[in-house]
């Protein structure tokens, strides 16, 4: 896949991971699990530039005893997520017209 | 490999980085291993399931383009005294004309490697032209009356269509190899400026 391309939808799926209430690392690559399998560095990655871009934010909260980084997402992650929502529908009708002749639909 | 050593280690891997850089990833890394074990898991299973360090360094070079780790290894340098800047200016007969022959080296042989590229898409391209002309050739051959020719001529031109697919996959795959070696040459760079010089 488009290496861009990969990077923006990966940047998604964290901000979806995080968008129903605030997650930490370990869990987030939990959740993300059943669907994409996500590397520790991918993710700080990922974590980082959606931080640098104002859409999500951190806190550090103590946790059993030692420190944890929690993620939150703001507005302008918000906005991101219902803006992809709303590219991929376009998308996938022309994923649709694309894929219209090939017989057997995935 | 338990938690320390496994911090301990990505450190070193990771010295040549800016401080500040370093920390973050190790508190990251260390908070991904507590998380596991938390769960249940051991600290050799949590370790385990991060990946090898060398696999970790690899990625997180990838976020670091060339300029910024050359910049923090000239950065990282205490700033040269009066007596060291004597000495480069003495010594500059001498090493700068070594350093212009190094970096001379290096340019030749990436010219010298891209030539033997381009010789070898060239060579694909003349049995391209050769089989096409000796078609188109014979052809007229055998129109004019010089049937044996025509005929020697067509075949040979079939020869040479079929050495020019050899000579296509074999010229994709110097390129690519090229392109790979570049990469890889360059990847061998970062990881050296990645690494700070153990002694010190």
């Amino acid at each position: 896949m488009d290496i861009q391309l990969k990077r923006g939808l990966l940047d998604v799926c964290v901000l979806a991971a995080i968008s129903g209430e605030d997650s930490y690392g370990y869990q987030i690559i939990k959740d993300m699990k059943p669907y994409i399998e996500l590397s520790e560095s991918t993710l700080y990655t990922i974590l980082k530039r959606l931080e640098g871009a104002n859409m999500l934010t951190v806190r550090t909260a103590e946790h059993g005893g030692r420190l944890r980084k929690y993620y939150r997402i703001t507005e302008d992650g918000q906005r991101r997520l219902a803006d992809f929502k709303e590219e991929w529908k376009e998308i996938m009708a022309i994923y649709r017209f694309v894929t219209r002749g090939d017989g057997s639909h995935e | 490999m338990n938690k320390n050593e496994f911090l301990t280690g990505l450190r070193d891997a990771l010295s040549g980085l800016p401080q500040e850089s370093i920390d973050d990833r190790i508190a990251f890394y260390a908070e991904m291993i507590d998380d596991r074990t938390e769960e249940g898991l051991s600290e050799a299973e949590a370790v385990k399931s991060l990946g090898s360090i060398e696999t970790i360094t690899l990625q997180i070079l990838d976020d670091f383009p060339l300029a910024t780790l050359v910049r923090e290894k000239v950065a990282g340098k205490k700033k040269p005294g009066g007596g060291t800047v004597f000495l480069l200016c003495l010594g500059a007969p001498l090493w700068l004309p070594l350093l212009i022959a190094a970096a001379a080296v290096v340019i030749s042989l990436y010219i010298s490697l891209w030539s033997i590229v381009i010789s070898l898409w060239a060579i694909w391209a003349t049995f391209v032209g050769t089989a096409f002309g000796g078609i188109v050739g014979g052809g007229v051959m055998l129109f004019l009356g010089h049937v044996p020719t025509g005929i020697a001529v067509i075949g040979a031109a079939l020869v040479c269509a079929g050495v020019s697919v050899f000579a296509f996959f074999g010229s994709r795959a110097a390129t690519r190899g090229t392109v790979g070696l570049f990469k890889h040459a360059v990847g061998a760079v970062k990881k050296r400026l990645m690494q700070k010089e153990v002694a010190k």
